[in-house]
């Protein structure tokens, strides 16, 4: 059981995706002008993983090692695939929001990444979990990212008003913010790791 | 496993196709709600852009396509009596401060501006972003306006309209938009 | 004419396409310690780039769009980015040994890069002709290259400076990166023609 934990935890804290890995960054900088922007397209890109995940460590035996790559390739990109005409047809705005960054899961080096170093070498079972953990960690992290740069930018999170809008600082929710906004995050995130 | 060319190809293949069969089929029953949100979109603009205009038709259903200077736009007329009582005018302009706009604007029959709603655009946020608030604030709307009375451009160049504080790119292009689908709609009613 | 150029002004300067559009960060991260290498790394993704974007856009335009196969887009896409990238390394090793010692190491990296899969969507959806979408590709690329050259030297001069533990490394470079993107703003608005 303890086992099962820690590969769920693991995602969040010891190989967290974008604090620890410094994976995925293009929508970790490019959706995170919001709380919610963040926090949904964490929840897309986990959704991918875990589905991915699952099935690759089903098909792993029978792949041939020389052409493994390819084959995620094609059934994460199926996934990625699903999920662009799940959301255009149940959630038209967000898909319009998050716009090129849903068909680009495709190439975050996350979803491939987890697939050839753990969906590959485990079980079904433990490779879904491991989806859920990266996912979540991935998740927390665009989200975190999305709150500081909304609170920073407007003086809002998940759009309620923390402080007036006009005392906020555009810039955090423009795009030199979101480089400067994740720099310090990974900053702190080492600070406090090390502290531990 | 061990690869030879017989399982490579047939490892990949089995899986290329089951993954092209499971998205077809995924796509076959996404299709028709896709093309519903769609259309509920451009219903819900259309009755957001005419308050207060009465009509006994489905504008959507009517729609035509007007060109002014090479551009073409889409435009709704909403009929009262089989006669014009307005019209919702899918306008765009692409230069914005990030590339295209597209909003729709709502028109009575006399050409006064009832209301507008944008569609698409990717203007800078908390900037250029503010046009779908903007415009209907009662301090600086457009609401009312008429082309044959006010000059729909910004202050700035002259005209009637209070543009967006620090985002002057993103005023003109919804103005020049809103030129346009006003030009659409005259060019409509004179058809009439 | 005109609009090819402010299709390039655009590209590279307004709209570029690590500051503005936030695509192709990893490498962008990843191999910009040294200059020579970033400068590699551009050179190597502005040839994938310009090729790929030429086969998928008549892949789109005359196969799945006749064919109404529309979702198949990012699937095809990919396949097709990751094939042609093991192909070129092949081709290159074979006729150009010397652009391959050059590039080569940098090639199995970019089938990753998202800035490939990423303007070869962006054409098919802003609907650009092929020559447009050749042009675009390019001036995209450049900007990549002009991007990470200027970044990998603000970088190899960050390592003779003292820097406080935990800043060190990545988070001091997209610090750096922030600033760049600040300087880079003040294209932005630039209209031509």
């Amino acid at each position: 059981m303890n086992d099962k934990l820690r590969i769920l935890f693991n995602g969040i804290i010891a190989e967290n995706p974008t604090f620890v890995l410094m994976l995925g960054m293009c929508p970790t900088l490019g959706t995170t002008g919001s709380a919610i922007n963040g926090m949904s397209m964490g929840l897309a890109t986990m959704a991918v993983l875990i589905c991915s995940n699952v099935v690759i460590s089903m098909i792993k035996n029978f792949v041939p090692s020389k052409v493994r790559i390819p084959a995620y390739i094609v059934v994460i990109a199926a996934f990625v695939s699903v999920l662009q005409l799940v959301m255009e047809a149940y959630v038209p705005s967000l898909y319009a929001t998050l716009g090129i960054f849903i068909p680009l899961i495709v190439v975050n080096c996350i979803v491939l990444g987890r697939a050839e170093s753990f969906a590959s070498r485990n079980g079904v079972f433990d490779s879904a979990l491991d989806g859920i953990g990266i996912g979540l960690g991935f998740t927390v992290a665009l989200t975190l990212l999305g709150a500081v740069r909304e609170l920073l930018g407007t003086g809002k999170i998940f759009d309620a008003t923390i402080y007036p809008e006009q005392y906020g600082s555009l810039v955090f929710v423009l795009a030199p913010g979101a480089f400067i906004a994740l720099g310090l995050l990974i900053a702190l995130f080492t600070k406090l790791r090390a502290a531990k | 496993m061990k690869s030879n060319l017989i399982n490579m190809v047939l490892s990949l293949g089995v899986i290329t196709i089951v993954a092209a069969a499971a998205l077809a089929g995924v796509y076959s029953i996404t299709e028709q709600p896709i093309a519903q949100a769609k259309a509920q979109k451009q219903k819900d603009a259309i009755g957001l852009v005419l308050p207060g205009v009465q009509y006994d038709n489905n504008p959507a259903e009517e729609a035509a396509e007007v060109t002014v200077d090479g551009e073409t736009v889409k435009l709704f007329p909403a009929m009262a009596g089989g006669k014009l009582a307005g019209a919702a005018v899918e306008s765009h302009d692409n230069n914005g401060f990030s590339g295209l706009i597209t909003v729709m604007y709502g028109f009575d029959a006399e050409g006064n501006i009832t209301g507008y709603a944008v569609m698409q655009h990717a203007e800078t946020p908390g900037l250029g972003s503010k046009m779908g608030e903007w415009f209907c604030d009662p301090a600086h709307t457009i609401v009312g306006m008429n082309a044959a009375n006010n000059n729909l451009t910004v202050s700035k160049d002259g005209g009637d309209v209070d543009a967006i504080t620090a985002a002057t790119i993103s005023s003109r292009a919804f103005l020049r938009a809103l030129t346009l689908a006003n030009q659409a709609y005259e060019q409509f009613a004179a058809r009439q | 004419m005109l609009e090819y150029i402010s299709i390039i002004i655009t590209a590279i300067f307004v709209n570029n396409i690590v500051f503005a559009q936030f695509l192709g960060i990893c490498p962008f991260i990843g191999v910009s310690r040294k200059l020579s290498s970033a400068v590699g790394m551009g050179a190597a993704v502005t040839f994938v780039i310009v090729i790929a974007t030429a086969i998928t856009w008549m892949l789109q335009n005359y196969i799945l769009t006749p064919l109404h196969l529309g979702f198949m887009q990012t699937i095809v896409f990919i396949l097709v980015i990751a094939a042609l990238v093991q192909m070129l390394e092949i081709i290159l090793k074979k006729i150009a040994p010397v652009l391959y010692s050059a590039l080569g190491v940098f090639l199995p990296l970019i089938t990753t890069n998202c800035a490939v899969l990423g303007v070869a969507i962006t054409v098919v959806q802003n609907g650009m002709d092929l020559g447009e979408s050749l042009v675009y590709g390019l001036a995209t690329a450049i900007g990549f290259t002009m991007a990470i050259s200027i970044f990998a030297g603000i970088r190899e001069q960050l390592q003779w400076t003292s820097v406080p533990s935990a800043m060190r490394g990545v988070p001091i470079a997209l610090i750096c990166a922030g600033l760049l993107a600040m300087a880079f703003m003040g294209f932005s608005g630039i209209k031509i023609g």
